[in-house]
This record gives C-alpha cells, structure tokens and sequence, in this order.
C-alpha cells in the first residue's frame, strides 16, 4: 500500500471513530442542556407545588403530578394494547405464515411504522374520537382511551419487526426437537421458541414502551389535554394531558428564563429519566439472560 | 394582537417596497411602555392605555392618541343540534368553573357537559378568563375547571364541537364556521340576548367583545400618518375579518 492510501485510510477511520463518539457528546449536550434550564425550577418552585395536583401555569400553579400521571397511564393504555397485538403479529409472521404471505406482511407492518404520527393523530381526531364516544356512550371521545389506541398503533410495527427477528434467530433444531417429542406446533411456539427469544421479545417490548411514552404529536390531538390526575379506571374513558402535549403546546409562547419556561425544561428532565430508566431496564434483561446462556454453555 | 400587526405590516410593505415596518410581540404592556420611551412609532394595544400609563408618557413628553383599529368578540358554541341558544355571561362562568354541570341546569337536554378551551398561551384563552369566568372582576379568582379540555388550535375544537352535542366551546368570532351553532349571549338576566355579528360587535351591544388600539405619538405625519389611514381601508380591514377578528365598521 502506498503512503498516500495509508493516510487516507487513517483520516476515514478518524472520521468515521468520531462520529462514533459523536453520539455520546450530543446525549452529554443535551442532558447538560436540560439540567443547566431545567434546574432552577427546585429554586424557583416549592417541592410542595411542584408535586401539586394543580397545573395552571399562567397563574403559577405548577403542580406536574397530573401530567407525569396522564402520560403513565396512557402508556399502561398503550402497552396492554400494543404488547398482545405486537406479539402474536410476531409470532404469526415469524412461526405460522407461509413464506409467501411473510413477504407481502413484513413490508406492510415497516409501512405502518412510516406513517408520521400527526396522521394518526389527524385520523384520531375526525373519526376514531366520534366513533369511542358514540359506542361507549362517552361524553367527549377526546379521552386516555384514544391516546391509548393511537400510541398502541404507533408502538405495534417496533415490538413486530424487533420481536420477529429475535424468534426468527432461535435455531431450527430447538422446533425440530421439540416437534419431535410429539408436541403440537403451538405448544412448541408458547414453551421453546417464545423462551428461547425471551430476551429479544423483552427489548421489543421496552422499546415500544419507549417509543410511547415520547409520543407528542398523536397525544395532543387526541387526549383533550385536560391536566386531571387520574385515580380510577374509569379515568382511561376521560380527557388527561401528558408531560410530552404539555411541552410542546406551551413551549412555543413561553418567555425566555422565566419559571415556566424552566418548569417545562424541569418536565423534560423526567422524561428524559423515565425513558433512561426504561432502556436501562432493558439492556440490563438483555444482559442478565446472555450471561446464563454463557453459563450453560460453558 | 401581534399576528394582526404583522399581517398587516407584511400587506403593506407588499404594496409599499420602499417603506420597511418591524414588528415586535411581548404584549400591551411591552408596547405601551415602548411609546413612552419613544423608542417606537407606534404601540399596538388589546386594551385602553391606562391613566398611569399616560401620566407617564406624558411626564415624558409624549402624546398618547388613541385609534381603534380592529374589534375582537368571542363567540360561544355549540352543536346544531343542542337546543340551548342562550346563555348570560354568569352561567358561561358558572359552566366553564365546573359549578354547572348538565346542559338540563340551563334548559336544554339531560346531557353532560365537555367544556372545551383553547390552550393557555392563546390570547384568546387569557381574555376569555378575565371577561368572562372573571366576569371582568378584577380580585376574581375563579379558574378553569381541571376537567376543562384544552385544544390546542381553532380547528381542534371547531371538530369537537360540530360532532359533540355535549360540548361547549369558544373561538374567536371569525374562526367560527357554519357546523357548529353560536349562542346568544347576555350581560345579565334583565338584559337582552345578542347574537355574535359584525353589527353587533361594531354597536358595542355584544357583551364578549374588545377593541384593539394603536398609539401613537401625538396627530401622526407622513408616512405613519398614510400607514394609520391605510388600516382603515377595506383592503386592510379584510386581513382583519381573516385573521379571526372583526373588521370595523365604517359609518
């Protein structure tokens, strides 16, 4: 190799290790960013307004429990949908379908993960909030429910597509061996192949969780933004306003520095923590079970 | 107020190339503040200019004088199909607080009621809690009802309403369309229920409606004077009617 290409060979890979890190620096900004705006708010706001049950900002009530509680259980609304839906699509793509009916579904389902969210949102709002408060004799369709559907639909296409990958790499032989002790095929998919991919169901699973409770768009639209704190059941079939609609519907008038502004920077430091802490949760299963593999097998 | 200011800056400079207008936001207070320093031409206002304030320009040397530019009503409501069509600012207030619950309190159907808001960084929503929850009353410390949904955008609950007959809402008299039914609106029991109009606006005689100002610094000459003029002309007066305010009436 001539010294020029050995150069230029070090220059790429340079550039290429710098994008590597670049990641790294940018989570490092903005966590800075967030904490450095976010942070005067425990100066500026008592702790027992903070955690108040009263979000009025324009007359200074900050209280962000009903927020932090809005978006929680509109993503328990989404998981319990998305997880049942997502998985058995999984399976289905992955274990049942026939080879021809796998190619035309795989594409469809990457479709439905393309579509923007503000469309589903736009869909939520014309029909998907009449028809919840006409067949569940609602008085507003505008509810937790909806933002619950529409963030399920949303979060679907990610626990299909990582889901069905992680059983498409359980070895043929585990089926083969089990199909060969006379089980039927859906007792081989429910206790061998379903367990062998457990720790890529469980990663499909949190990143959908995360993937939900980041939603903005959709959630906005369809949940009313009423900042009630939930306390009951009865509380998905009723308005709620998220932590992530409140960021972005009152970010854009805020003035500059002032408490609010830095109470919905305060607000971003949570999310961010949340769905740190979700992620986390999900390297950590991912972690755990590659460990026990190496155990047995060595 | 600011948006007007700017479509109407924007238009003008259109017709005009040579005439460059900045427009800032921040409020009326940031505005009139401005004109008393002198440090603008003109301060735009979406009330009258308060007697301190005027004091102060004048300690200044400054000569606050006054025009009414546009007019601004807020329109309440409904499904088409509610048969509620009148409302005094009371029971609004009373329905938007959480005290009125059903629509059978106030003569109409055995049917919750959703109340629908914009959200709180609209200047609609801000004047909509000091006129009417507040009533106008200024140590009046009556909030939204938590359950009140807020939407964030015309749109949003022009929908609502058109496919709800369980709500309420209110827009700015110019974003409201023909699905949905505007209520008649009174000062108080004894008097006379008005119906949102251009006409009724212009006579002061609907309740829920504002007029906005601009200031200038004593009689305004050359080309502020021609801009102030222009403001009145149909074609600025329709930026006005399509930016979701009322047009004034020339008499």
């Amino acid at each position: 190799m001539s010294e020029k290409s050995i150069s230029r060979d070090l220059y790429i890979s340079r550039i290429i290790q710098a994008c590597g890190y670049s990641a790294i620096i940018f989570v490092l900004m903005i966590f800075y960013f967030l904490i450095s705006e976010g942070i005067p708010t425990l100066r500026e706001v008592s702790a027992q307004s903070l955690f108040g049950k009263i979000w009025y900002p324009i007359e200074g009530y900050y209280g962000i429990w009903p927020l932090i509680a809005g978006s929680l259980l509109v993503t328990l609304g989404a998981t319990l949908i998305a997880v049942p839906i997502g998985l058995a699509t999984a399976i289905f793509i992955a274990e049942v379908a026939p080879r021809w009916l796998r190619e035309i579904l795989k594409p469809f389902v990457e479709i439905l993960a393309g579509i923007p969210s503000v469309v589903l949102g736009f869909i939520g709002l014309m029909l998907m909030a009449h028809y919840l408060r006409v067949t569940l004799d609602l008085p507003t369709g505008l509810t937790a429910i909806a933002g619950s559907i529409l963030l399920g639909f949303i979060s679907v296409p990610t626990i299909v597509s990582v889901a069905e990958d992680a059983l498409d790499a359980v070895p043929r032989s585990y089926r083969d061996a089990s199909l060969a002790l006379g089980v039927t095929k859906w007792q081989t998919i429910w206790n061998v192949t379903l367990p062998a991919a457990r720790s890529g169901v469980l990663t499909a699973i949190m990143l959908g969780i995360g993937r939900t409770i980041g939603e903005t768009m959709a959630v906005m639209m369809v949940t009313g933004n009423a900042p009630v704190i939930p306390n009951s059941f009865a509380s998905f079939f009723a308005p709620i306003r998220t932590m992530t609609a409140t960021i972005a519907a009152e970010m854009g008038e805020v003035a500059t520095g002032s408490t609010h502004y830095h109470v919905l920077f305060f607000i971003g430091i949570l999310l961010f923590i949340i769905t740190f802490l979700v992620n986390v949760t999900a390297a950590s299963v991912v972690f755990r079970q590659r460990k026990r593999v190496e155990r047995i097998l060595s | 107020m600011v948006n007007l200011a700017l479509a109407w800056a924007e238009e003008y400079q259109r017709l005009n190339p040579k005439i460059n207008i900045s427009v800032t936001g921040g409020g009326t207070g940031t505005g009139i503040a401005a004109l008393v320093n002198a440090t603008v031409d003109i301060a735009n206002a979406s009330r009258e200019i308060k007697s301190e304030e005027k004091a102060d320009a004048m300690a200044n040397g400054v000569d606050p004088l006054e025009f009414i530019v546009a007019k601004d009503a807020i329109a309440i409501i409904v499904h088409p199909s509610n048969p509620v069509i009148e409302l005094t600012l009371q029971q609004i207030s009373d329905i938007y607080s959480g005290k009125i619950n059903s629509w059978n309190e106030i003569g109409g159907e055995n049917r919750p009621i959703v109340r629908l808001s914009r959200e709180t960084n609209s200047g609609t929503h801000v004047y909509f809690l000091e006129q009417v929850l507040r009533l106008g009353e200024k140590d009046n410390k009556t909030m939204f009802s938590p359950d009140t949904l807020l939407l964030p955008s015309s749109q949003g609950i022009t929908t609502e309403v058109s496919d709800n007959p369980n709500a309420i809402g209110y827009d700015g008299l110019g974003y409201v369309t023909r699905a949905v039914k505007m209520v008649a609106v009174a000062n108080s029991d004894s008097n006379s229920y008005i119906l949102p109009s251009s006409a009724t606006v212009n006579d002061g005689t609907y309740p829920i409606a504002r007029e906005l100002y601009m200031y200038t610094d004593g009689q305004p000459e050359g080309i502020i004077q021609d801009y102030i003029i222009w403001l009145f002309s149909p074609g600025a007066q329709e930026i006005v009617d399509n930016m979701g305010f009322v047009p004034i009436l020339s008499q």
